[in-house]
Protein backbone atom coordinates (compact mmCIF):
# COMPACT_ATOMS: atom_id res chain seq x y z
CA UNK A 1 0.00 0.00 0.00
CA UNK A 2 2.78 2.85 0.64
CA UNK A 3 4.53 1.74 -1.77
CA UNK A 4 2.02 2.03 -4.59
CA UNK A 5 0.80 5.44 -3.03
CA UNK A 6 4.73 6.63 -3.39
CA UNK A 7 5.34 5.43 -6.85
CA UNK A 8 2.19 6.95 -7.50
CA UNK A 9 2.65 10.59 -6.13
CA UNK A 10 6.56 10.51 -6.36
CA UNK A 11 5.49 9.68 -10.29
CA UNK A 12 2.71 12.41 -10.02
CA UNK A 13 5.56 14.96 -8.23
CA UNK A 14 8.25 14.38 -11.00
CA UNK A 15 5.70 14.86 -14.26
CA UNK A 16 4.52 18.32 -12.69
CA UNK A 17 8.27 18.76 -12.30
CA UNK A 18 8.90 17.92 -15.74
CA UNK A 19 6.28 19.54 -17.18
CA UNK A 20 7.07 23.05 -15.45
CA UNK A 21 10.25 22.59 -17.35
CA UNK A 22 8.39 21.84 -20.81
CA UNK A 23 5.47 24.30 -20.91
CA UNK A 24 6.23 27.20 -22.31
CA UNK A 25 3.48 29.42 -21.11
CA UNK A 26 3.51 30.50 -17.11
CA UNK A 27 0.34 29.64 -16.48
CA UNK A 28 0.61 26.33 -17.42
CA UNK A 29 3.79 25.79 -15.00
CA UNK A 30 1.75 27.35 -11.88
CA UNK A 31 -0.71 24.81 -12.11
CA UNK A 32 2.08 21.82 -12.61
CA UNK A 33 3.59 23.48 -9.98
CA UNK A 34 0.69 22.79 -7.77
CA UNK A 35 0.47 19.57 -8.56
CA UNK A 36 4.08 19.00 -7.33
CA UNK A 37 3.02 20.77 -4.02
CA UNK A 38 0.33 18.75 -3.11
CA UNK A 39 1.65 15.40 -3.68
CA UNK A 40 4.26 16.61 -2.26
CA UNK A 41 1.79 17.31 1.02
CA UNK A 42 0.79 13.74 0.50
CA UNK A 43 4.82 12.20 0.95
CA UNK A 44 4.57 14.37 3.60
CA UNK A 45 1.98 12.65 5.24
CA UNK A 46 3.37 9.09 4.61
CA UNK A 47 6.35 10.69 6.20
CA UNK A 48 4.14 11.14 9.50
CA UNK A 49 4.31 14.99 9.58
CA UNK A 50 0.53 15.51 9.55
CA UNK A 51 0.63 18.96 10.33
CA UNK A 52 3.37 19.79 7.66
CA UNK A 53 0.96 18.05 5.13
CA UNK A 54 -1.64 20.24 6.09
CA UNK A 55 1.00 23.48 6.00
CA UNK A 56 1.71 22.57 3.07
CA UNK A 57 -1.23 22.45 0.99
CA UNK A 58 -2.55 25.33 3.07
CA UNK A 59 0.79 27.65 2.69
CA UNK A 60 2.15 26.79 -0.71
CA UNK A 61 -0.75 25.34 -2.57
CA UNK A 62 -3.42 27.88 -1.19
CA UNK A 63 -1.25 30.82 -0.65
CA UNK A 64 1.87 31.31 -2.60
CA UNK A 65 0.86 29.49 -5.75
CA UNK A 66 -2.65 31.76 -5.67
CA UNK A 67 -0.39 34.71 -5.67
CA UNK A 68 1.87 33.38 -8.25
CA UNK A 69 -1.58 32.90 -10.45
CA UNK A 70 -2.38 36.35 -9.72
CA UNK A 71 0.30 37.97 -10.78
CA UNK A 72 0.54 35.73 -13.99
CA UNK A 73 -2.92 36.91 -14.70
CA UNK A 74 -2.32 40.54 -13.59
CA UNK A 75 0.63 41.09 -15.49
CA UNK A 76 -0.92 39.40 -18.61
CA UNK A 77 2.30 37.18 -18.81
CA UNK A 78 2.79 35.71 -22.30
CA UNK A 79 4.05 32.45 -23.68
CA UNK A 80 7.89 33.09 -23.42
CA UNK A 81 10.61 32.96 -26.59
CA UNK A 82 12.59 29.39 -26.14
CA UNK A 83 16.14 30.69 -25.93
CA UNK A 84 19.08 28.29 -25.86
CA UNK A 85 20.09 30.12 -22.70
CA UNK A 86 23.08 31.80 -21.48
CA UNK A 87 26.90 30.59 -22.61
CA UNK A 88 27.76 30.17 -18.95
CA UNK A 89 24.32 28.31 -18.14
CA UNK A 90 25.02 25.44 -21.14
CA UNK A 91 29.13 25.30 -20.51
CA UNK A 92 28.87 25.33 -16.88
CA UNK A 93 25.47 24.63 -15.42
CA UNK A 94 24.06 21.63 -16.84
CA UNK A 95 27.49 19.72 -16.45
CA UNK A 96 27.42 21.39 -12.47
CA UNK A 97 23.97 20.03 -12.59
CA UNK A 98 24.50 16.73 -13.83
CA UNK A 99 27.33 16.04 -11.35
CA UNK A 100 25.61 17.56 -8.12
CA UNK A 101 23.05 14.98 -9.07
CA UNK A 102 25.37 12.01 -9.48
CA UNK A 103 27.36 12.83 -6.02
CA UNK A 104 24.15 13.14 -3.97
CA UNK A 105 22.97 9.96 -5.28
CA UNK A 106 26.10 8.19 -5.00
CA UNK A 107 25.65 9.45 -1.17
CA UNK A 108 22.20 8.39 -0.79
CA UNK A 109 22.74 5.30 -1.86
CA UNK A 110 25.54 4.18 -0.65
CA UNK A 111 24.55 6.15 2.67
CA UNK A 112 24.45 2.70 5.42
CA UNK A 113 21.46 2.96 8.00
CA UNK A 114 18.80 4.53 6.35
CA UNK A 115 15.42 2.79 7.68
CA UNK A 116 12.26 2.90 5.66
CA UNK A 117 9.25 4.40 6.00
CA UNK A 118 6.34 2.83 7.22
CA UNK A 119 2.38 3.70 6.79
CA UNK A 120 1.07 4.95 10.35
CA UNK A 121 4.94 5.25 11.77
CA UNK A 122 4.90 9.07 12.89
CA UNK A 123 7.15 10.45 15.24
CA UNK A 124 6.28 10.01 18.69
CA UNK A 125 8.10 10.60 21.93
CA UNK A 126 8.45 8.23 24.85
CA UNK A 127 5.39 9.26 26.39
CA UNK A 128 3.46 8.46 23.46
CA UNK A 129 2.46 12.06 22.36
CA UNK A 130 1.49 12.77 18.93
CA UNK A 131 3.94 14.68 16.10
CA UNK A 132 0.93 17.32 16.24
CA UNK A 133 1.61 17.82 20.29
CA UNK A 134 5.35 17.49 20.16
CA UNK A 135 5.67 19.94 18.01
CA UNK A 136 3.62 22.64 19.34
CA UNK A 137 5.54 21.90 22.52
CA UNK A 138 8.98 22.24 21.17
CA UNK A 139 7.40 24.90 18.64
CA UNK A 140 6.33 26.71 21.66
CA UNK A 141 8.25 26.35 24.60
CA UNK A 142 12.41 26.43 23.32
CA UNK A 143 11.71 27.75 20.06
CA UNK A 144 9.26 30.86 20.96
CA UNK A 145 11.42 33.52 20.05
CA UNK A 146 12.01 32.28 16.69
CA UNK A 147 8.55 31.25 15.96
CA UNK A 148 7.72 35.47 17.15
CA UNK A 149 10.79 36.73 15.06
CA UNK A 150 9.31 35.05 12.47
CA UNK A 151 5.91 36.80 12.45
CA UNK A 152 7.87 39.73 12.55
CA UNK A 153 9.56 39.19 9.28
CA UNK A 154 6.35 37.78 7.72
CA UNK A 155 4.93 41.70 8.90
CA UNK A 156 7.97 43.22 7.38
CA UNK A 157 7.64 41.11 4.14
CA UNK A 158 3.79 42.64 3.68
CA UNK A 159 4.92 46.16 4.36
CA UNK A 160 7.94 45.71 1.66
CA UNK A 161 5.55 44.53 -0.65
CA UNK A 162 3.11 47.07 -0.56
CA UNK A 163 5.54 49.28 -0.44
CA UNK A 164 7.46 48.24 -3.86
CA UNK A 165 4.17 47.28 -5.67
CA UNK A 166 2.50 50.40 -4.95
CA UNK A 167 5.05 52.68 -5.84
CA UNK A 168 4.35 54.06 -9.46
CA UNK A 169 7.31 54.52 -11.05
CA UNK A 170 8.47 55.40 -14.06
CA UNK A 171 5.17 56.44 -15.81
CA UNK A 172 5.58 58.83 -17.60
CA UNK A 173 1.61 60.19 -17.68
CA UNK A 174 0.70 58.27 -15.16
CA UNK A 175 2.07 60.29 -12.33
CA UNK A 176 -0.42 62.23 -10.15
CA UNK A 177 0.76 64.91 -8.39
CA UNK A 178 2.70 63.91 -4.84
CA UNK A 179 3.82 60.17 -5.88
CA UNK B 1 18.29 -4.59 1.89
CA UNK B 2 15.50 -7.55 2.02
CA UNK B 3 12.62 -5.44 3.06
CA UNK B 4 8.81 -5.91 2.83
CA UNK B 5 8.20 -3.42 -0.16
CA UNK B 6 4.63 -3.78 0.09
CA UNK B 7 4.57 -2.27 3.68
CA UNK B 8 7.48 0.10 3.48
CA UNK B 9 9.61 2.38 0.69
CA UNK B 10 13.45 2.65 2.13
CA UNK B 11 14.06 6.48 3.16
CA UNK B 12 16.46 6.86 0.23
CA UNK B 13 13.75 6.52 -2.04
CA UNK B 14 12.86 9.98 -0.89
CA UNK B 15 16.55 11.29 -0.48
CA UNK B 16 16.48 10.59 -4.60
CA UNK B 17 13.18 12.41 -5.46
CA UNK B 18 14.40 14.83 -3.30
CA UNK B 19 17.58 15.31 -5.12
CA UNK B 20 16.09 15.01 -8.61
CA UNK B 21 13.28 17.90 -7.64
CA UNK B 22 16.41 20.02 -6.97
CA UNK B 23 18.20 18.86 -9.62
CA UNK B 24 14.62 19.64 -12.11
CA UNK B 25 14.63 23.45 -10.30
CA UNK B 26 17.97 24.18 -10.85
CA UNK B 27 17.84 22.85 -14.07
CA UNK B 28 14.82 25.28 -14.66
CA UNK B 29 16.10 28.10 -13.38
CA UNK B 30 18.78 27.59 -16.34
CA UNK B 31 16.31 27.29 -19.09
CA UNK B 32 13.46 29.22 -18.35
CA UNK B 33 13.32 32.73 -19.64
CA UNK B 34 9.96 33.81 -18.00
CA UNK B 35 10.90 36.19 -14.55
CA UNK B 36 7.99 34.31 -13.05
CA UNK B 37 8.90 30.87 -14.27
CA UNK B 38 12.20 31.25 -12.56
CA UNK B 39 10.79 32.25 -9.80
CA UNK B 40 8.84 29.20 -9.31
CA UNK B 41 11.82 27.08 -10.17
CA UNK B 42 13.67 28.28 -7.05
CA UNK B 43 10.31 27.58 -5.10
CA UNK B 44 10.51 23.94 -6.94
CA UNK B 45 14.28 23.48 -4.93
CA UNK B 46 12.70 25.12 -1.86
CA UNK B 47 10.31 22.20 -1.96
CA UNK B 48 13.08 19.52 -2.76
CA UNK B 49 15.24 20.30 0.08
CA UNK B 50 11.59 20.58 2.40
CA UNK B 51 11.27 17.34 1.32
CA UNK B 52 14.51 15.45 2.60
CA UNK B 53 14.71 17.45 6.00
CA UNK B 54 11.10 15.82 6.28
CA UNK B 55 12.71 12.52 5.73
CA UNK B 56 15.57 12.71 7.85
CA UNK B 57 13.11 13.80 10.12
CA UNK B 58 11.53 10.61 10.36
CA UNK B 59 14.72 8.14 10.14
CA UNK B 60 16.20 10.09 13.26
CA UNK B 61 12.67 10.41 14.80
CA UNK B 62 13.45 14.19 15.75
CA UNK B 63 10.89 16.56 15.44
CA UNK B 64 13.43 19.49 14.66
CA UNK B 65 13.73 18.85 11.22
CA UNK B 66 9.79 19.34 10.31
CA UNK B 67 10.09 22.42 12.62
CA UNK B 68 12.74 23.95 10.29
CA UNK B 69 10.60 22.65 7.25
CA UNK B 70 7.68 24.95 9.13
CA UNK B 71 10.29 28.11 9.11
CA UNK B 72 11.33 27.17 5.67
CA UNK B 73 7.81 27.92 4.50
CA UNK B 74 7.38 30.58 6.33
CA UNK B 75 10.13 32.16 4.75
CA UNK B 76 9.30 30.59 1.44
CA UNK B 77 5.54 32.61 1.99
CA UNK B 78 7.94 36.03 2.89
CA UNK B 79 10.06 35.59 0.04
CA UNK B 80 7.17 35.03 -2.29
CA UNK B 81 5.15 37.95 -1.48
CA UNK B 82 8.83 40.17 -1.77
CA UNK B 83 9.62 38.42 -5.05
CA UNK B 84 6.72 39.16 -6.48
CA UNK B 85 5.96 42.21 -5.88
CA UNK B 86 9.67 43.36 -6.99
CA UNK B 87 8.40 41.51 -10.30
CA UNK B 88 5.55 43.79 -10.65
CA UNK B 89 7.92 46.63 -10.18
CA UNK B 90 10.54 45.44 -12.82
CA UNK B 91 7.18 44.68 -15.02
CA UNK B 92 6.48 48.45 -14.56
CA UNK B 93 9.75 49.84 -15.60
CA UNK B 94 10.77 47.62 -18.32
CA UNK B 95 7.37 46.77 -19.52
CA UNK B 96 8.84 42.71 -19.77
CA UNK B 97 9.36 40.02 -18.26
CA UNK B 98 11.55 37.84 -20.45
CA UNK B 99 14.75 37.84 -18.26
CA UNK B 100 17.30 38.82 -21.89
CA UNK B 101 15.70 41.64 -21.86
CA UNK B 102 16.06 42.51 -18.07
CA UNK B 103 19.86 42.94 -18.34
CA UNK B 104 20.36 46.15 -16.96
CA UNK B 105 23.15 45.23 -14.21
CA UNK B 106 24.87 42.57 -16.65
CA UNK B 107 28.61 43.30 -17.44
Amino acid sequence: MHLILFLLFAGLCLAGAINLLLQSHPINSALSLIVVMTSLAVLYLMLGAEFLAAAQVIVYAGAIMVLFTFVIMLLNASREERTLGSKAARRVGFPAVTAILAVIATVILKAQGLGAAKLSDGLTDAKGATNLEVLSTVLFTKLLLPFEVTSVLILIAILGAVALASHDGSKPEGRTGGR
Amino acid sequence: MNLNFAQEVPLSWYLILSAILFSLGVVGFLIKRNLITVFMSIELMLNGVNLSFVTFAQQWHEVKGQIFVFFVMMVAAAEAAVGLAIIIAVFRARATLAVDRIDLMKL
